[in-house]
């Protein structure tokens, strides 16, 4: 499977992303530059985590108007795979290709450790390697994860299967203390409603090889390989 | 023709932000502050355009780039003709 990794200006886990694919799972990947009108060929495409234009006026605010975004919304369409890490969660959703929107963390903190996270719905492209309830450990870095949606949206998400992932305790279970951003029923992931684009806040990436701390990120990339 | 769009949360979207000052200002002793919503402003400088393209050019950009709907309302009134 070619992976491409989409750069903006003030992305920072674009090298670490094209590193996990390449080099831990072993996959054609390659960078894709967010002014051009060329998605390469790829048969998925990542926006990594960063600060795409510093975060100004709201993340992912302003990264969502690159060209290159227009081809990656035709892309997803027409059911092309995307997944969107941190920053690339956020512009997923300034962009409309995911419902609802990210506010600070609660405690307006900039969060950076471990999270446990449980998989909602082993479903999805992202996540069918994955037992559904299975704990995988992987960090977050953001100040904006708080996600919200109004209350019928977020009935809709909750009534498809929509959320892939949720922020839980030790045990799995996703109680208030666990929930670090303050999103709404302690989303950390989800899908579109055709299952083709996933955003998620912890970074998969940064979890891929035991070297560092876990390795449990791989099963979302051995997931979307195992699509193709 | 210059412009000023303020943009806030809508009421039924939780402001940490606001919440955090209003509790400094408690803290200072303001106990006559019930709420606090904090917001954005944005001024516009805007050249050749009329008062009626302003009316439609002002609440587009505001709606599409400023303000995120999902999360925020904005409001906009000119300021310098």
């Amino acid at each position: 499977m070619k992976f491409g990794v989409v750069v903006f200006p003030g992305s920072n886990c674009d090298a670490d992303t094209l590193y996990a694919f390449r080099e831990v799972m072993g996959q054609p990947a390659v960078s894709l530059w967010h002014k051009d009108h060329d998605l390469a060929g790829v048969d998925c495409v990542v926006l990594p985590g960063g600060f795409s234009y510093g975060d100004y006026l709201r993340s992912g605010a302003i990264a969502r108007f690159s060209p290159l975004m227009r081809d990656v919304r035709e892309f997803a369409d027409k059911g092309g795979l995307v997944l969107g890490i941190c920053n690339g969660f956020q512009v997923l959703l300034e962009l409309g290709l995911l419902p609802g929107a990210m506010l600070r963390n609660k405690h307006l903190k900039f969060l950076c450790r471990p999270v446990t996270l449980r998989v909602e719905n082993d479903r999805t492209r992202f996540t069918r390697r994955a037992r559904k309830e299975r704990l995988l450990s992987i960090p977050i870095a953001h100040f904006d994860g708080n996600y919200y949606a109004p209350p019928e949206t977020l009935r809709e998400i909750e009534d498809r299967g929509q959320v892939a992932f949720r922020y839980v305790d030790a045990d799995g279970r996703a109680t208030p203390e666990a929930n670090v951003n303050g999103s709404l029923n302690n989303i950390a992931g989800l899908v579109n409603a055709r299952g083709n684009v996933l955003g998620m806040m912890p970074h998969p990436e940064r979890a891929a090889e035991r070297l560092l701390g876990s390795e449990d990120g791989r099963v979302i990339f051995e997931s979307m390989i195992s699509t193709l | 023709m210059k412009v000023r769009i303020l943009v806030s949360f809508k009421d039924s979207v939780l402001d940490p932000q606001g919440q955090t000052v209003k509790n400094a200002l408690h803290t200072l002793g303001y106990a006559a502050v019930k709420d606090v919503r904090q917001g954005k402003v944005f001024e516009l400088d805007l050249a050749g355009i009329s008062r009626a393209e302003a009316d439609r050019l002002v609440p587009e950009m505001a709606g599409k780039v400023l303000a995120n709907p999902i999360i925020e309302k904005f409001t906009w009134q000119i300021v310098e003709e």
